[in-house]
């Protein structure tokens, strides 16, 4: 069975070939007869939307409930802010992320009337974020905590209040420890937003398993889709590479050949 | 992910194996019957949740109008090979794998829902149709909801990997009207999305939409409508390099027709209460599926669209 790449430039509607196909690519024509790449172009848009979305929450949401689980117990406000964000964790990182999405589009909107009225990507893209907002504090945490406690001590010493404290002391390096560990959590939001596709975001998994029944070119369209994804998560992993360079301060923390400049 | 990752392998694996072993060579007359005859067994493809045609009634057992067919159809076989007994291996497959299944031998004969069209006719081999399938709109019974063209600008749903999908889209352009489609994963969660009012109306195969009402926790607050927007012949599969079991198949249909048994077999699983729960399908015999019965034929999909 020799590869037939023709297929995306056939009409979804009749099969036939159609004239305009690569016109398709990005979206550039809105062709009144879509193809199967015009199809291809329009999920990936719905794909990238929704892990666009769902990572502007994690990452938000990730970094406020992480640094929150770090807090000193200085007093019965901490204590409570702690105990939310523990909870919050370990609430969203024990159900897998499908149950997770199911949870939002079926359960919630019932007891939530207003929820109701968002579309279906909100409701995944919020499942979606709050899953890895889990395991983005988890990691922020992790970030804060392998600071040198001597830090800490020295903002309390120079009479900084505990906001100030994380404000200019612990995260600029707690969040620059932590950007390789969030890259692979962007990149698995790409990767996750194919959960998308059981509550009916017309995404790039709903486009393979739609297309493929029709067309029978189940490889063709595969092979597309799981470039369109590794395309998508690689670029993610270039900006936060870049990211990461740009934001790195010389001979701190960052991979320097000489540690001993980081203590 | 935990889900969709799986079921995403699964086709990707299976698609690269079909590319690779797309051509079992056909050592002897028939591969299949020369298979069964050296392993005494027969793998069976079904569907787990297609009531009434196949599906699961629990504890890995499989059961429904298609399956008892094939059981019949199996045993006329199993006669004609001269073997005392035949094991039959029940293999469940979803609408993305049963073709690539049946493709690569995994599966002996399908007997599940798979509608016969030219497309899947270049992979694989049809037995002579037995049911005929029409595509309806199930809508909730206070909607008012009468007919396809009050669903303008409403929310639709169907199951994403089905031949409604591309109906619908045709539709559309067709009256240039517009829906607002919603894709369940499978038919229980397209149901699920009309139960909770995320959908106005489901359309699907009417066995379906009948099997899925009947399921329901008030089968009366649903009611099928409108006029038939598609009809489709839906066949039992078998492998496409042999002719001669496709024969001894088509064969053992004729005799099952002959005799007259299928008018009870509709009654028992399409108009009686059915295992596991003793649900009643409801759904009349159809014009279409009598007159494939009094001929039998093969004929694909689209055959049936031209002489609408």
């Amino acid at each position: 069975m020799a590869l037939d790449m023709g297929v995306f430039c056939k009409s979804t509607l009749d099969g036939e070939v159609v004239e305009h196909c690569f016109s398709a690519l990005f979206g550039l024509g809105h062709n009144a007869d879509p193809s199967y790449l015009d199809w291809l172009m329009k999920a990936w848009g719905w794909t990238l939307a929704v892990a666009g979305l769902g990572l502007i929450i994690a990452l938000v949401v990730g970094a406020v409930m992480g640094t929150l689980r770090t807090l000193p117990n200085t007093g019965r406000l901490s204590r409570v802010l702690v105990h939310l964000s523990t909870a919050w964790v370990e609430l969203f990182r024990n159900i897998p992320v499908l149950v997770q999405v199911f949870l939002w589009y079926h359960v919630i909107p019932a007891f939530f009337l207003p929820l109701k009225a968002l579309p279906s990507y909100w409701l995944v893209s919020i499942a979606l974020g709050f899953f890895t907002s889990a395991r983005i504090a988890e990691q922020v945490r992790a970030g804060i905590q392998s600071l040198p406690s001597g830090q800490r001590a020295a903002a309390t010493a120079l009479g900084l209040t505990t906001p100030q404290t994380y404000r200019y002391i612990i995260l600029p390096m707690a969040l620059r420890i932590v950007i390789p560990p969030l890259t692979s959590e962007s990149m698995n939001v790409i990767k996750n937003s194919s959960v998308a596709f059981a509550v009916s975001v017309p995404e790039l998994t709903l486009f393979a398993m739609q297309a493929q029944e029709e067309t029978s070119h189940g490889v063709e369209i595969y092979l597309a889709v799981t470039g369109l994804y590794a395309l998508s998560a690689f670029s993610v992993n270039r900006v936060m590479a870049a990211i990461e360079k740009r934001s790195r301060i010389p001979g701190f923390i960052t991979a320097s050949s000489d540690t001993s400049l980081a203590h | 992910m935990k889900m969709s990752k799986p079921a995403l392998i699964s086709s990707v694996a299976f698609a690269l194996i079909t590319t690779f072993t797309g051509t079992t060579a056909a050592l002897a007359a028939s591969a299949t019957e020369d298979k069964m005859k050296s392993t005494g067994a027969v793998t069976m493809g079904v569907r787990e949740s297609s009531i009434p045609m196949s599906y699961t009634t629990g504890d890995s057992r499989f059961d429904g109008y298609h399956v008892e067919i094939c059981r019949m159809i199996l045993n006329d076989v199993k006669a004609k090979l001269g073997m005392s007994t035949l094991r039959i291996n029940y293999q469940p497959v979803t609408s993305q794998n049963r073709v690539p299944l049946v493709q690569n031998g995994t599966v002996d004969i399908e007997c599940g829902t798979t509608t016969n069209n030219v497309n899947r006719a270049k992979d694989v081999s049809f037995a002579n149709t037995l049911y005929v399938e029409e595509v309806r709109i199930a809508v909730k019974a206070n909607s008012g909801i009468n007919s396809i063209s009050q669903l303008a600008g409403k929310k639709v749903a169907t199951t994403t990997g089905t031949t409604s999908v591309q109906l619908l889209r045709k539709h559309e352009k067709a009256n240039g009207v517009n829906f607002d489609e919603v894709y369940g994963k499978d038919h229980a969660d397209s149901f699920l999305l009309l139960e909770s009012g995320r959908a106005d109306a489901f359309v699907m195969d009417g066995s379906i939409l009948a099997g899925n009402i009947a399921n329901s926790k008030n089968p009366k607050d649903y009611k099928i409508v409108g006029e038939v927007l598609s009809t489709e012949p839906i066949a039992i599969m078998v492998r496409k390099d042999d002719p001669e079991f496709l024969a001894d198949v088509n064969a053992a249909i004729a005799k099952i027709a002959a005799s007259g048994k299928l008018p009870a077999l509709w009654n028992k699983w399409f108009l009686a209460p059915i295992p596991p729960k003793n649900i009643v399908v409801g759904l009349e015999l159809s014009p279409a599926t009598k007159n494939a019965w009094a001929n039998p034929n093969n004929k694909p999909a689209e055959d049936y669209q031209q002489k609408k």
